[in-house]
């Protein structure tokens, strides 16, 4: 009997926890945003890496910085800037919406519609920012200059 | 049979087996490190971000001469220098976490944490230098 109970308890687990009135954070959107949380931080500080080594070669040489840099400057690139946009964008919003959970009396409370409210800030942002690197690209890579 | 016979159980809080209370606040202060750098992070990163990749040409302008430009005025250098600290540490510390979450051997993760901290160490050493030593003649 214990068993069969703590396997429907499972079952309710992935159907949206609804008998344990939302108190379960695997699956829930809060748990998503965690994971992309930590997605987004770890590819940053890899291109952070890669970043403070580009720019040092201006240690070594104007040209040797140059030649790297133009690299970034092939139209292909807008997409990886937009790459980076959106991963810093995402995690500059949710760590504001962590703060505001971890110091904001009501924080706890408002988590989700902070989740909602920081992912539309994130989709006002990025659509005129693609739009802006996306035309920018096709032009680069068409209009020849 | 009611709901509550599902088998939950949790060591007594002051059963012996618990390990002794902790000697160090240092997962305390990497925590709030963690928000304050942060704060600072989502203005200096955001706002280099906007600079480099939107205003004017974005990257297409980026060249030799234009970082001598900038790292004439104190003020660029100043952002860039705690932007580079602040993002090494902060994403640093983030990444020190994840090993800790989710390498499964102790010795597996003691060597990726020593891969990380020389990372780290590799890039705000060698980030600050250059700061420090950026030469606008250094071609002449």
């Amino acid at each position: 009997m214990a068993s069969t109970t703590a396997h429907s308890a499972g079952a309710a687990d992935r159907a949206g926890n609804a008998r344990l009135g939302g108190t379960l954070y695997r699956g829930d959107p809060g748990m998503w945003s965690w994971v992309a949380h930590r997605i987004t931080g770890v590819l940053v500080f890899f291109f952070l890496f890669v970043h403070v080594l580009d720019t040092a070669l201006v240690r070594v040489s104007p040209n040797a910085y140059d030649v790297v840099i133009e690299t970034y400057k092939h139209p292909v690139m807008v997409l990886f800037e937009l790459g980076l946009v959106g991963a810093v964008l995402y995690h500059a919003l949710n760590g504001i919406r962590v703060m505001l959970v971890d110091f904001w009396s009501k924080g706890t409370k408002y988590q989700k519609p902070m989740l909602w409210t920081i992912l539309a800030i994130w989709l006002v942002v990025m659509i005129p920012g693609s739009y802006y690197l996306l035309v920018k690209g096709f032009a680069d890579l068409f209009g020849g200059s | 049979m009611s709901v509550t016979d599902a088998p939950f159980s949790v060591d007594k809080p002051r059963s012996p087996q618990r390990p002794a209370a902790r000697r160090s606040n240092f997962e305390l202060y990497s925590w709030l490190f963690m928000r304050l750098s942060g704060l600072l992070l989502v203005f200096l990163v955001l706002g280099h971000l906007l600079i480099m990749l939107f205003l004017d040409d974005g990257v297409q302008r980026i060249n030799f001469a234009f970082v001598a430009g900038r790292w004439a005025s104190p003020f660029w250098q100043f952002w860039d220098l705690t932007m580079l600290w602040l993002a090494g540490l902060h994403g640093g510390n983030g990444l020190r976490t994840v090993i800790n979450d989710y390498a499964r051997k102790d010795q597996t993760r003691f060597w990726l944490k020593m891969l990380l901290y020389v990372s780290m160490i590799v890039i705000i050493a060698v980030g600050t230098f250059v700061l420090f030593t950026f030469d606008p003649n250094i071609g002449n």
